[in-house]
């Protein structure tokens, strides 16, 4: 089925919350709508579903490589070479735990960075419907669905008192 | 926060990016001007590498002179982002909306500028710092000793800028979305639509952003502690400086680098509330609460400031009391030390207790520069007069005087963290556009009694 989106602008939160109730009530699915808006609200303020991630994970796996990255650069750059200096251990714990917590930062920081942008669906190549008054304060919700279901949608965000209804 | 102005959207879209989709009269006469310092710098740094590095005033014992003193003095600075965007985010408190981002922003351009005045330019001759990462004995693949305190310096500096700059890129995101929604002419829609990804702001991506803010803070708060105390350890590992060989350094060097943070931080507010007229956003209110942080700060400073002299005089071992001598009763150290102590404390913290000077913008510029004048002497008289002394691993007594070259690459960091700024500001808002519109949103009059207070909702 060929997937078309459009978009209904509103100027307050109500009237958008309004918008999402009366398109769950005409049996659009929770995946075929979504808000957007130019400021961070609460979660729930729009009664749309909880978004779910695995963020919490990548610093996780991040700080595990960098952990490992570290001890590897600290033992096998000695090792390589065993050259004794000051009558210091080849291995030295205190100094090689420098090097392996600032390891450990690094990853545990590269993969949060990737984690955010990849659970936030970005980089996304196509915009769908969307409308340059959503970072001048105007609420959007989009609705992305088949053709011939985008009237019916068009119907239901006039009615609820969309301000302006664009597609994309 | 009783102070408070209810903006539209459109308005701060407006006023916020008036430095990004305008040019303000006086921003192409800075840069330029701050250009030719930098490059006057650059060209001091290129006659040094030409002469090497007796043109400047370092000589033995002295082999650390105003390029470390820099160094130290622009890692603290860069403490300032962290300490304001990390600890205000994590602890939610309001007034950090208009600051965090010209904090972060300080924090990424003076590690910079710290990069510049030590290993690129400290060294004598810079294509040895690769040498800092990379074997120098490729044959036999001899690899740098990571027991050196000059192997963890890198290692920590790099891992916080890198730390620092995707913290600012993440927290652009949205505002990227708000400048491509508004910029004009061929390119600048398209360079804005690829740096902000496609940025559409539905409620997960709000969610990852919020979490983000968390998330990173949390991870460069720790970075952030292990900067400073690695840069402290650069000293205190040393066993063959008096003054220099103590415990309490990385504390000390940590608490005085949120000190010149924090107080450069209230220097660039006042900045931006004076060149780009946004005293709509950055209130007095703003200023008695970073005013009351530098109070706690300051003191804490000074504590430790007076801990290390009573560790450093306990023990009344007669290199450690001389050294003391020399840093207070010698000149030209005596002057410097009066000065240090007048502007980094006793000047401006009596001062702050007063809300009418924490409140007025003119007066906290003045302390705050004070502040920081005091800062950079301190770090000053941590390093020369140490070395000045002749130790027990030295054989020569000494002196230094500061060459034009070094007063000049010294001068080139200013310039480089100023005009960085600028530039930035040429490009992205300084205050974050869509952390502004949340605080609107959160925003509430509440009646109690007679009287109707602002007030701020928190989920």
């Amino acid at each position: 089925m060929n997937q078309r989106s459009l978009l209904g602008l509103f100027t307050d939160e109500d009237t958008a919350a309004d918008a999402l109730d009366a398109l769950q009530a005409e049996g659009y699915g929770t995946k075929e709508y979504e808000v957007l808006t130019g400021t961070p609200y609460p979660e729930g303020t729009f009664g749309e579903a909880e978004p779910i991630h695995k963020l919490f994970r990548w610093p996780l796996i991040g700080a595990a490589c960098g952990f490992i990255i570290g001890l590897i650069l600290t033992t096998g750059t000695q090792i390589a070479y065993p050259l004794v200096t000051g009558g210091k251990p080849i291995l030295g714990i205190p100094p090689m735990a420098i090097i392996m917590y600032e390891g450990t930062m690094l990853g545990a920081i590269l993969f949060t960075v990737v984690g955010i942008i990849f659970e936030s669906r970005l980089p996304r190549l196509f915009m769908g419907a969307y409308d340059t008054r959503i970072t001048e304060g105007y609420i959007g919700v989009a609705v992305t669905t088949d053709e011939e279901r985008l009237g019916k949608a068009e119907e239901v965000l006039r009615r609820v008192g969309a301000e302006d209804i664009t597609r994309g | 926060m009783q102070d408070h102005i209810q903006i539209d959207h459109k308005d701060i879209n407006r006023d916020l990016l008036s430095g990004v989709l305008g040019t303000p009269s006086w921003w192409l006469g800075a840069v330029v001007f701050l250009t030719l310092v930098f490059l006057a710098g650059i060209g001091a740094f290129g006659y040094m590498l030409n002469k090497g590095i007796g043109v400047t005033g370092l000589n033995r014992p002295i082999m650390w002179g105003f390029f470390m003193t820099n160094f130290v003095f622009w890692i603290g600075i860069s403490h300032a982002g962290i300490m304001i965007s990390a600890i205000l985010r994590l602890t939610q408190a309001e007034w950090r909306r208009p600051i965090t981002r010209a904090a972060e922003v300080m924090t990424v351009f003076s590690l910079m500028a710290a990069l510049m005045a030590a290993p690129l330019v400290h060294v004598g001759r810079p294509w040895r710092a690769a040498l800092w990462v990379f074997p120098y004995d490729f044959a036999r693949g001899v690899w740098p000793n990571i027991r050196s305190p000059f192997i963890w310096d890198p290692s920590a500096v790099m891992t916080y800028l890198t730390a620092s700059s995707l913290f600012v890129f993440v927290a652009l995101l949205p505002d990227l979305a708000v400048i491509r929604d508004r910029a004009t002419g061929k390119w600048a829609p398209k360079i804005y639509s690829a740096l902000c990804m496609g940025w559409r702001g539905t409620p997960r991506q709000w969610k990852l952003q919020a979490l983000a803010g968390i998330l990173l803070s949390a991870l460069v708060l720790p970075v952030f502690v292990s900067v400073h105390s690695i840069v402290s350890w650069d000293f205190a590992v040393n066993i063959g400086v008096e003054g220099w060989h103590s415990t309490i350094f990385a504390p000390y060097f940590i608490i005085g680098a949120i000190h010149s943070g924090v107080s450069a931080v209230a220097m660039l507010m006042a900045v931006m509330v004076w060149l780009w007229k946004l005293d709509k956003y950055i209130r007095p209110d703003h200023f008695d609460a970073i005013g009351r942080l530098l109070i706690v700060v300051a003191t804490t400073w000074f504590f430790f400031f007076f801990l290390e002299w009573v560790f450093a005089l306990y023990t009344l071992e007669g290199p450690e009391l001389a050294l003391r001598e020399l840093q207070v009763f010698q000149w030209p150290y005596i002057f410097l030390f009066i000065l240090f102590l007048m502007t980094a404390y006793f000047i401006p913290v009596p001062l702050w207790l007063f809300k009418k000077v924490r409140r007025s913008i003119p007066l906290m510029f003045f302390t705050t520069v004070l502040v920081n004048v005091g800062m950079w002497l301190e770090r000053f008289l941590i390093i020369i007069p140490g070395m000045a002394r002749k130790t027990p691993l030295t054989f020569d007594w000494g002196t230094y005087h500061p060459s034009l070259v070094e007063i000049l690459m010294v001068a080139s960091t200013f310039a480089w963290v100023a005009l960085g700024m600028l530039l930035f500001s040429k490009v992205f808002p300084l205050i974050p556009i869509f952390d502004i519109k949340e605080g609107m949103v959160f925003r509430d009059e509440v009646k109690i009694g007679r009287r109707t207070i602002p007030a701020s909702i928190r989920e």
